[in-house]
């Protein structure tokens, strides 16, 4: 009966540790993986910046070239999916200084290629539209997050389109300096800005529609059009 | 709030990995000593054993459990059975009676001798096998549930337990879930190939919280000390262990001694059954608070009923974690209805290996889930001698993690309204 008495104290330290162990052992791969992911974004955000930098050349070349030269391709397509994979990195692997400075960072490669892309389009009147979107991810906005799904499905549906998102709370003097050429409040977000018009509050996806399709001049695409 | 809810998660989590970690050591530390007999085996001596009966409407089992005690391989005239029809309402009577019949005299059979049957008022478990133990004048005695089937080697080989050991006061056997008829019971088995590894261990920390009815063993000075079976909230298998550790009374769990238990069919019939167990189990514990955290009943105080406590809170909290979610997931749906109608976005980008889930938790989870299904392997070793996965586990993991909080939270609920579930 004694062995009931008996606490093997040794034993509850040792599996202690060893759960410890684990712990750290999880959060050692978890970081690794986390690593790799950031990794993956500095190699998109490199590509973008190549991307941009190379349109920008050619951009200004273009006294030399015909518009033909500037296709389609030159802009950066994976603008949309580096935005998608920061939005979702900061969900998961959270605000790291990392993260933050990617964002700036993508927030940055996005004003070069509104302004390269706007530049390009006049040029060459090629057909596109854009939308600036602020949101803000400080406080629960569930309007944000309605205006952000509207815009996704948009862009769906018109590959022209380009939308840039930008976070109102980025500590970032270029945007900053969008938010008060535009007057853009904390208060009033979600905000839109389309042919320099400002939109506040959500904006249903039928009205984005018809103001793409009529100031910007974007024509809906259909079969018959495109043959 | 998030962070306190992380924080909360990852102490749970931490808790939770921490008790199986605790089982995987102590099976490293002893897995020389588990011993899993095949064929018949010979005791220096065959102490006579009484076996009582408890019956409450058990018209469908009741006879094969009677043969299974007639067929164990023990000497019989060393085994005394007792049938005690607890007032049932169908055929019980009539099949015992039927083996009172047979244990006369002068019967053509001739066998059966050993048989004696009683018939009560009913008045719940406690009161039938405490009439029995009024009777009993043996040195050693068992229940048999009358929804079980004993083993014909697993009386002989739970008694060379008290032959090596003279401290040994109760050996309790491996209960597995009988014939698994659908995925509910499936599940069930799996979860009793679990229990078989959980009681081996609790058996080598000496810290075994409950000697389940069906055919564990006791010497009769247990009871001659400790008294009679008390109602305790239905569980009273579960109260005479905590009553015996209070007194530090030596439980063994003989893991090669098999018996064989009709688990339940439909979900109703697992919830009733759980939530019994479960308010058992809380009420038995608060009941016996002050031996809780106290070093003095060793294992017993500051493993077993710390770690079932844990699980409570874990699972109550991961339940509300998983309601919470389910609203955010609901209601982020709401918003994209409201916001874009039926659209299916043109890119499923979360194909991409990049959205996988990496966080630190995930991988503990992973870990966690990993030690269970580990402790299954194991007691599926235990019990059919067979090593690999079965996927008894998935239904196992599956049901349990649904339905098992229902039971679990209704049965606090019940316990803060004073409310005592039914026995079926």
């Amino acid at each position: 009966m004694e062995r009931n008495h008996q606490i093997d104290w040794k034993k509850y330290v040792i599996v202690f540790l060893f759960t410890v162990g684990l712990f750290l052992s999880a959060s050692y791969v978890s970081n690794y993986f986390g690593n790799k992911k950031i990794d993956q974004l500095k190699l998109i955000q490199d590509k973008i910046s190549i991307d941009i930098l190379s349109s920008e050349t050619q951009f200004s070349l273009l006294s030399e070239l015909s518009c033909k030269n500037i296709s389609d391709s030159i802009i950066s397509g994976e603008l949309g999916e580096l935005g998608r994979k920061l939005e979702w990195g900061q969900e998961n692997i959270g605000m790291t200084d990392t993260v933050s400075y990617l964002k700036k960072y993508y927030s940055l490669l996005e004003i070069k290629d509104y302004l390269l892309t706007k530049k390009i389009s006049e040029r060459c009147k090629t057909k596109s539209a854009f939308i600036l979107y602020f949101y803000t991810t400080a406080e629960n906005c569930s309007e944000c997050e309605k205006q952000g799904l509207a815009l996704s499905a948009l862009r769906d549906k018109y590959p022209e389109l380009r939308v840039y998102s930008f976070d109102y709370s980025i500590d970032l003097s270029a945007v900053k300096a969008m938010l008060q050429i535009y007057k853009i409040e904390d208060t009033k977000l979600p905000a839109l800005v389309i042919d320099e018009n400002v939109l506040t509050g959500f904006h249903s996806i039928d009205e984005l529609e018809t103001r793409v399709k009529e100031s910007f001049k974007l024509q809906e695409t259909k079969p018959e059009e495109t043959k | 709030m998030t962070s306190i809810s992380s924080i909360v998660f990852y102490m749970l989590t931490f808790l939770s990995v921490y008790v199986q970690v605790f089982f995987l050591i102590t099976f490293l530390e002893n897995r020389k000593k588990i011993i899993t007999r095949k064929g018949t085996i010979k005791l220096t001596k065959y102490p006579k054993v009484t076996i009582i009966v408890p019956c409450w409407d058990e018209e469908k089992t009741i006879y094969k459990t009677v043969r299974s005690i007639l067929d164990l391989n023990y000497p019989k005239d060393k085994i005394k059975i007792f049938l005690i029809d607890d007032g049932s309402t169908d055929g019980t009577w009539n099949i015992i009676s039927k083996f009172a019949k047979l244990a006369r005299p002068n019967s053509r059979s001739g066998g059966y001798s050993n048989i004696k049957v009683f018939h009560k008022e009913n008045g719940g478990k406690y009161t039938a096998l405490n009439l029995g133990l009024k009777h009993v004048e043996t040195d050693f005695l068992g229940c048999l549930d009358a929804d079980s089937i004993a083993d014909s080697e697993s009386l002989v080989r739970i008694m060379s337990y008290f032959e090596k050991d003279s401290n040994i006061m109760a050996v309790a056997p491996s209960i597995i879930a009988f014939k698994s008829k659908n995925i509910i019971q499936n599940a069930q088995k799996a979860e009793y190939d679990m229990s078989v590894y959980i009681k081996k261990m609790l058996g080598f920390l000496g810290a075994i919280h409950v000697t389940p009815g069906p055919l564990t063993i006791f010497r009769k000075k247990v009871f001659d000390d400790l008294g009679p079976y008390r109602h305790a909230h239905n569980t009273e298998d579960m109260e005479i262990a905590y009553r015996m550790q209070k007194n530090h009374y030596k439980i063994e769990q003989c893991n090669d001694a098999y018996v064989y238990t009709n688990t339940p069919l439909t979900v109703k019939k697992l919830y009733k059954q759980r939530l019994r167990w479960i308010y058992g189990f809380i009420n038995n514990t608060i009941d016996y608070r002050k031996i809780l955290f106290k070093r003095n009943y060793g294992n017993f105080s500051l493993f077993t009923l710390p770690s079932s406590i844990i699980s409570i809170f874990a699972v109550s909290f991961l339940f509300g974690k998983m309601i919470y979610s389910l609203g955010d997931f609901l209601f982020s749906k709401i918003i994209q209805f409201q916001a874009i109608g039926l659209h299916f976005p043109n890119k499923i980008d979360y194909l991409d290996p990049f959205f996988i889930n990496t966080q630190t938790l995930f991988f503990i989870v992973v870990i966690l889930y990993f030690l269970i299904m580990f402790s299954i392997i194991l007691g599926r070793k235990m019990t059919e001698g067979k090593w690999g996965f079965s996927f008894d586990m998935i239904y196992f993991l599956l049901i349990f993690s649904i339905v098992g909080p229902f039971w679990l939270l209704k049965a606090v609920y019940n316990t803060i309204l004073s409310r005592k579930p039914v026995w079926r």
